[in-house]
């Protein structure tokens, strides 16, 4: 089953972050998103839509979900899907991605999803390849799939985004998750607050139009949805924050915090999760609460979406 | 149990409230219960204890913000408990202790242990900081959060300066997330390595290795901006130069969350004072010019210099019997803290009123105790001082266990008489 509607949907032919997006594009994506959310669940989950295509998945950064949602929304749309991981240990960085983007160009993949340690590499390589290239995440710059599918969960469990109280907890310094969930929650109507020690907070955040909080009693009074960020292990041992222990003390996500949330408020995590850092096993184990496995499913559906917007433009 | 204590024909002086009159003050269960000018003047209270002060000033317990002890590690110098003994004599009725001990105090158990170890063994409360980087490296910093949960009353690498500005940075920074007072050290660590006396004419011809006074507002000015980027509640343990003062005014004008002290030490002596090589008066920052310590003494008068602190170190005839370039810095000074913030006034610089506030209220402020201050409901400690009486001082009396003051042998004027904390008396020097 495919989307029987084939008017475009993107203006850009790039996905390279939810700024430049606007609310009906989207409105649109997501839209499209659930007729896949019914594919995937269906027992013949594949389509022809993108038959004869080529994407190829670019990862300088290891991954797991992403790659592997983007590989099956792929392939799942029939085209044909390449996986190439590059040892970030080898590259030496804008010299070296320009001539991966030659070596890949003369190869001529249709799509091109890539992730990279450095804010602006997908715009980079948008800017020397031919073909569509979508951001898997530059460095904290932007992670749009992510977002997008974040607010797909969100849409289907909440109806909507207008007024909804979204705490965004943790390490939203090093984020791109954070800075492209909360320009696109901010875009959509929703109340955006960022709870986190002021080591891992971004300079001036408070001009992207959110509440900033210092403490998860107040940031997270009154929330309807807690997204909670990954906190890498290297930051968690005195440089950004002095221990793993004392993080989960005044940050971590338990049940006591999550009682300050308004009841029945949802818990959301990109993963991986550290459990016992940022959020204890029995919240992130709880069904009732915790979407991150919907979210999960989401982020194929999604994905799928936008491979199917980007390919309308395609000749 | 209702315990009372009546102190009648007191000169009550509440630097809180700027009250200084004649009267009365009565104690009920270890907290001021009534405080006034004509309480027991009339008739004598039937049931309290009574203890006639004689037309002496009666104050709040002093505040020693910055005390070093040698408890846990090196005990054999200091204890808990003798540091405590010479802060009840020297009418010190709280000691901020430093973490400079060992193990350092970097860890929530080390702080829940100093605070068991001075409930059972010290005369006078005891408040601990803890270390602001792990093991005072400067390095990473430590559990905050959970120290200040614990007990620690601010964070602080004692004697050391953090000197790796990025480390510095983010402490500040996560500090300021739990409004925590950081208090620093400031002596640029490469610049004074190696030295022992403030560079100078006086060093020149003693020939000691010296360092040059702008080693510590070097560092007071790298610190000021940092605490404008962060917001970080600051203050500055002691300042001896008129550099650093003058740094400091002009953040404090700014309206930055910024407070120093000044040591006992560096407002009573002066770089000649070293002599011949008195190691008992090497200490860190080292005595400063004379210039300089006339701006210490000014500063206390302007206000500009917050608090005055003993900066209290003991140190052994290990440490201290030695050429003066291998001797350790530091000097006992918790009794001396007092005679020597007397001196001032004694000079004409500055009021009682003014002296008491920077050792009571300015202190209580800063780290935010319901002690310094007579107010009723305040627990009751309080410190009876004889503002005239003469003595010379005798390393061979002081209390504590180390007897290395740089005061030996120096007059002064007034000293405590009596120490009460929550209403128990703990140095009565008549007895």
């Amino acid at each position: 089953m495919t989307s029987l509607n084939t008017a475009p949907i993107l203006k850009s032919k790039h996905l390279l972050g939810i700024e430049g997006l606007s609310p009906f594009d989207i409105t649109a994506l997501l839209d499209l998103a659930e007729t896949y959310v019914t594919q995937g669940r269906a027992s013949d989950k594949k389509t022809a839509l993108l038959k004869g295509r080529t994407l190829i998945n670019l990862f300088f950064e290891s991954s797991t979900r992403t790659q592997s949602s983007f590989e099956l929304a792929g392939k799942r749309l029939g085209a044909d899907v390449m996986n190439m991981s590059v040892k970030t240990s080898s590259v030496s960085k804008g010299e070296t991605l320009i001539d991966t983007a030659s070596t890949l160009n003369a190869m001529r993949p249709d799509i091109l999803v890539v992730r990279h340690q450095d804010a602006g590499a997908a715009e980079l390589l948008s800017r020397k390849l031919d073909c569509s290239v979508i951001n898997a995440g530059d460095g904290a710059h932007e992670h749009p799939t992510q977002a997008l599918l974040d607010a797909l969960t969100i849409r289907r469990r909440l109806g909507g985004f207008e007024g909804l109280v979204v705490a965004i907890c943790g390490d939203v310094l090093h984020s791109r998750v954070a800075r492209s969930n909360l320009r696109l929650l901010s875009m959509m109507g929703a109340r955006v607050r960022l709870v986190a020690p002021k080591t891992l907070l971004p300079a001036d955040a408070e001009r992207f139009g959110v509440e900033i909080h210092t403490d998860m009693k107040s940031g997270l009074a009154g929330a309807d949805i807690v997204m909670m960020l990954r906190l890498q292990l290297e930051r968690m041992s005195g440089a950004f924050v002095p221990s793993a222990r004392e993080y989960f003390r005044f940050y971590g996500l338990d049940r006591a915090k999550l009682a300050m949330a308004k009841p029945g408020a949802l818990v959301m995590h990109p993963g991986p999760m550290n459990r016992g850092v940022e959020i204890a096993s029995d919240i992130a184990d709880d069904v009732v609460v915790s979407l991150i496995s919907e979210q999960v499913e989401m982020g194929v559906a999604i994905r799928m979406a936008i491979l199917d917007a980007l390919s309308r433009g395609m000749s | 149990m209702n315990r009372r204590i009546a102190f009648r024909n007191a000169r009550l002086i509440d630097p809180a409230s700027g009250l200084d009159v004649k009267g009365g003050l009565l104690v009920e269960n270890g907290r001021i219960a009534d405080i006034g000018p004509r309480l027991f003047n009339d008739a004598d209270p039937s049931d309290p204890e009574i203890i006639n002060c004689h037309g002496l000033v009666l104050a709040p317990g002093l505040i020693d913000c910055r005390v070093f002890t040698g408890e846990p590690g090196a005990e054999h110098r200091e204890s808990l408990e003798s540091a405590s003994a010479a802060a009840a004599a020297g009418g010190v009725t709280s000691m901020i202790v430093m973490p400079n001990t060992d193990p350092v105090i970097d860890e929530p158990s080390l702080v829940d242990f100093l605070m068991r170890r001075a409930a059972a063994t010290a005369k006078v409360r005891v408040l601990p900081t803890a270390a602001l980087t792990r093991g005072l490296l400067g390095e990473t910093m430590t559990e905050i959060g959970m120290l200040q949960e614990a007990g620690a009353v601010a964070f602080t690498d004692g004697d050391r300066t953090v000197a790796n500005a990025r480390v510095l940075r983010r402490a500040l920074s996560y500090a300021s997330t739990f409004n925590a007072l950081v208090i620093a050290h400031a002596e640029d660590p490469e610049l004074v390595l190696n030295t022992s006396a403030t560079e100078g004419e006086f060093a020149t011809r003693l020939g000691l290795p010296s360092s040059p006074s702008m080693a510590e507002s070097l560092i007071v000015e790298r610190d000021i901006r940092l605490v404008e980027l962060t917001g970080a509640r600051y203050h500055f343990g002691q300042i001896s130069t008129r550099a650093s003062l003058e740094a400091i005014a002009a953040a404090k004008a700014r309206g930055l969350p910024i407070t120093c002290g000044v040591s006992a030490n560096h407002l009573s002596l002066n770089e000649l004072d070293v002599g011949a090589y008195y190691t008992f008066r090497k200490l860190s920052p080292p005595l400063r010019s004379e210039a300089d310590r006339a701006a210490m003494a000014e500063g206390v008068a302007s206000g500009l210099i917050d608090v005055i602190v003993s900066s209290h170190e003991p140190q052994g005839a290990d440490t201290k019997r030695q050429p003066f370039a291998s001797a350790a810095a530091g000097a006992v000074g918790l009794e001396t803290l007092l005679p020597a913030a007397l001196a001032v006034m004694h000079d004409g610089r500055a009021s009682l009123m003014h002296l008491l506030g920077a050792l009571t209220t300015a202190p209580a402020r800063i780290f935010g105790l319901p002690t310094g201050t007579l107010a009723k409901g305040a627990p009751a400690d309080l410190v009876l001082i004889d503002t005239d009486e003469p003595f010379v001082v005798d390393a061979e009396k002081l209390h504590s266990r180390a007897r290395n003051t740089a005061f030996e042998g120096r007059k002064f004027s007034g000293r405590a008489q009596k120490t009460f904390v929550g209403g128990e008396c703990v140095f009565d020097r008549a007895r």
